[in-house]
C-alpha cells in the first residue's frame, strides 16, 4: 500500500490544567489520499477544529500532542522550523469560517492575493497579478481586475470567501483544510462556494479535509466521511450518511429537521458522554 | 405560474390578526449622500393568534428589519404596522406605552451570548422581566417564584436559577432568552434566527420546546430564518423576502413541496439533502426555472 498524502495515527492532544489533565483529542486516526476529500463532521466541542490545528501544528503550546501526523511520509510533529514553514505555506492551504477575520482589512484584495507569491516565491508582481486575475475569474468573481483594487469590506461574505479560495489555490497546495467555510453563508452562497471549491479541487487533483457540522453537506461534497464525538472518530467510511452504523451518527441524522416532511416532534439525542464511555468500555 | 396564495386564516383560534403590516417600507441613509438603501419595500402580511409565520430570505433581504420595526428597534419610514389594531408606525412617546408594547411582542435574538446581561443571575434575568410586566401587583418574592416556574417550563430546573449566563451552554442560554420572553406573557414572540447558531442536537430540543410552548398557551411566533428545513418543521405559513420585497407567500408545507416562484425554487434547490450536489449560483437559477 502506498503512503497516503496525510496520515493521522492515534493522535492525542492533552491539555494540562491545574486540576489535572484533559484529553481533547483522544486517539484520532485518519488518512487522506492524493486528490481525495474527507468530511470531518461533528458538533461544537467534538474536536474537529482541534484536529485541523494539530495537522498544521498550530495548537496552543499548552497541549501535549502524541501519536503520528505524517504528510507525504514526513513527520509533521518532528519538522524543524524551516520545514514547518514550508509545509504550512506550500503544502497546506487553509480556508476558514469567517474570511473577514483572516484578511488584513487595510490591504487591498490584490495585495492579499499576490503577497506570498511575490515575497516568498520570487514571482514578478505583474505575473502574480495576472495569475490572481485568472484565478478570481475561475472561482466566479466578476470584474477581477477591479476587485484587486478593492478592500475586503467592499466585498460580500460569499465574494470574500471566493477570494480566500483563490488565494489558497494560488499557493498551489496539495491539501486544503476547510474549516466550516460556508457556515456563515446563505444556502445559495453555500452551494456556490462548495461547487467552486469542488470544481477547482478536482481539476487540480487536490486533497481536501472538509470540517463541518452539517452531515448532509459533507455527504454531498466528500468521498468519505468521519464523524467525531468527544475527541474521537466514532465512525468513518464512504457510506456513513446512507448507512450510518454508530448510534451517535444515527441519532444526529434523525435530529435534523427535513425540508420534505414535518414530524410531530424531532427526536432528541439520547447519546451523551455516559453512553459514549459505556460503548468505549464495551468495545475494548 | 401565477398561482395565487389567498390570505388564509390558519391560527388555531382564528379571529382577527394580531399583527398587520401594510405597505411597510424602511429606508436607511446610504453610505453615499442621496443614495439611500431601501431595506424593506412594500411589505404586507398579517400574523394571526396562535400561529407561526416564518419570514424567509437571505442575508440582506430585510427580514430582520421588519421584525425590528415591529418591536420598535427601528422606526417605520412608510406604511402601516399595527398590533391588535394599535398603530406602531409612529413610534412610542411614553415609557408606559413602550412597556405595553413589550408586553405584547417579545424578541429572542440569534446570539444567546450577547443578548443576556452577563452580570445578572438567570433567575434575576427572568424575575426582572416578570416584575416589569406584572404591574404593581407582584412582590419581589412573587416575581422570583414566577420566574422559577417559567424557567422550569423551559427545562431549566432549580439548579440553574443562581447561575450566570457564562456558566451555561448556548442551548441553555437560548432557553433563558425564551423564558425571559415568556415572562412578559406576550401575544407574539419574534424569534430572529433563534436556533441558527445552535448545534443540531440542541436545535432539535429548542424547536420541540417552541412547539410545546405553543401547545400550552396562546402565543404567535414570527419566525425569522434562512433555514428552510427548520422553517418547514415549525411554521404554518411563510413569506419569502428578496431584496426588501415579499416575492412569495403561502402555507409552508405547500410552498416547499411545490415552489413556483423562481427565487423560492432556487432557495429550495440550494438546501443539501440526499442525492444533492452543490451547484454554482448561475446554474442554481437555471435549475430553478427549468
Amino acid at each position: 500500500m502506498t503512503e497516503p498524502l496525510l496520515r493521522l495515527d492515534d493522535v492525542r492532544a492533552t491539555l494540562r490544567l491545574r486540576g489535572g489533565e484533559q484529553t481533547l483529542l483522544d486517539g484520532v486516526s485518519l488518512t487522506i489520499g492524493e486528490g481525495e476529500s474527507l468530511g470531518l463532521v461533528g458538533e461544537s466541542g467534538s474536536g474537529k477544529s482541534l484536529t485541523t490545528r494539530a495537522i498544521t501544528r498550530m495548537l496552543d503550546p499548552a497541549f501535549r500532542v502524541t501519536g503520528e501526523i505524517a504528510f507525504d511520509g514526513a513527520s509533521v510533529l518532528s519538522m524543524n522550523p524551516a520545514a514547518l514553514r514550508r509545509y504550512r505555506s506550500r503544502d497546506v492551504g487553509m480556508i476558514f469560517q469567517d474570511p473577514r477575520a483572516h484578511v488584513n482589512p487595510v490591504h487591498r484584495v490584490g495585495d492579499f492575493l499576490t503577497e506570498s507569491l511575490v515575497r516568498d516565491r520570487g514571482v514578478d508582481r505583474r505575473e502574480a497579478e495576472r495569475r490572481a486575475v485568472v484565478l478570481l475569474d475561475e472561482v466566479g468573481v466578476r470584474n477581477p481586475e477591479q476587485r484587486l483594487r478593492q478592500y475586503p469590506h467592499e466585498l460580500s461574505g460569499g465574494l470574500l470567501q471566493r477570494v480566500m479560495i483563490a488565494s489558497v489555490l494560488l499557493a498551489e497546495p496539495r491539501l486544503i483544510l476547510a474549516d466550516e467555510p460556508t457556515t456563515a453563508l446563505d444556502v445559495t452562497a453555500q452551494s456556490d462556494v462548495m461547487a467552486i471549491l469542488e470544481e477547482q479541487r478536482r481539476a487540480r487533483g487536490l486533497a481536501l479535509l472538509f470540517i463541518t457540522h452539517d452531515l448532509e453537506l459533507a455527504a454531498a461534497c466528500c468521498d468519505r466521511l468521519a464523524v467525531m464525538y468527544a475527541g474521537q472518530i466514532v465512525e468513518q467510511g464512504e457510506h456513513v450518511y446512507e448507512a450510518p452504523s454508530h448510534p451517535y451518527t444515527i441519532e444526529l441524522l434523525g435530529a435534523r429537521p427535513s425540508i420534505d416532511e414535518r414530524v410531530d416532534r424531532l427526536p432528541v439525542l439520547r447519546y451523551d458522554r455516559a453512553t459514549h464511555e459505556l460503548l468505549k468500555a464495551e468495545a475494548s | 405560474m401565477n398561482r395565487t396564495h389567498p390570505v388564509e386564516r390558519t391560527g388555531a383560534s382564528g379571529g382577527d390578526p394580531i399583527v398587520v403590516a401594510r405597505g411597510l417600507r424602511k429606508v436607511f441613509p446610504g453610505p453615499v449622500k442621496d443614495d439611500p438603501v431601501i431595506a424593506v419595500d412594500d411589505v404586507s402580511f398579517e400574523l394571526y393568534p396562535n400561529e407561526c409565520l416564518a419570514i424567509v430570505g437571505e442575508s440582506g433581504s430585510g427580514k430582520t428589519t421588519v421584525a425590528r420595526m415591529l418591536v420598535g428597534l427601528e422606526t417605520v419610514t412608510e406604511g402601516e404596522l399595527s398590533v391588535r389594531g394599535e398603530s406602531r408606525a409612529k413610534g412610542v412617546k411614553h415609557l408606559a406605552d413602550r412597556r405595553r408594547w413589550a408586553r405584547e411582542v417579545q424578541y429572542v435574538f440569534q446570539d444567546p451570548y450577547s443578548s443576556l446581561n452577563g452580570r445578572q443571575r438567570v433567575g434575576e434575568i427572568v424575575a426582572t422581566s416578570v416584575a416589569l410586566h406584572a404591574g404593581r401587583g407582584a412582590t419581589r418574592t412573587e416575581a422570583r417564584g414566577r420566574a422559577r416556574e417559567i424557567l422550569d417550563s423551559v427545562g431549566l430546573g432549580e439548579r440553574f436559577v443562581d447561575k450566570f449566563p457564562h456558566q451555561l451552554s448556548g442551548g441553555q442560554r437560548q432557553r433563558v432568552a425564551i423564558a425571559r420572553a415568556l415572562a412578559a406573557d406576550p401575544a407574539v414572540i419574534v424569534l430572529d434566527e433563534a436556533v441558527a447558531a445552535l448545534d443540531v442536537s440542541i436545535q432539535a430540543q429548542i424547536l420541540n420546546l417552541l412547539a410545546d410552548i405553543r401547545a400550552e398557551r396562546e402565543v404567535s411566533y414570527l419566525f425569522i430564518s434562512h433555514d428552510l428545513a427548520v422553517v418547514n418543521q415549525i411554521s404554518d405559513r411563510m413569506i419569502v423576502m428578496e431584496q426588501g420585497r415579499v416575492v412569495d407567500r403561502g402555507r409552508t408545507a405547500e410552498l416547499l413541496a411545490d415552489p413556483v416562484h423562481p427565487y423560492t425554487r432556487s432557495l429550495r434547490a440550494a438546501v443539501p439533502r440526499p442525492g444533492w450536489k452543490p451547484v454554482r449560483r448561475e446554474r442554481l437559477a437555471v435549475q430553478a426555472t427549468a
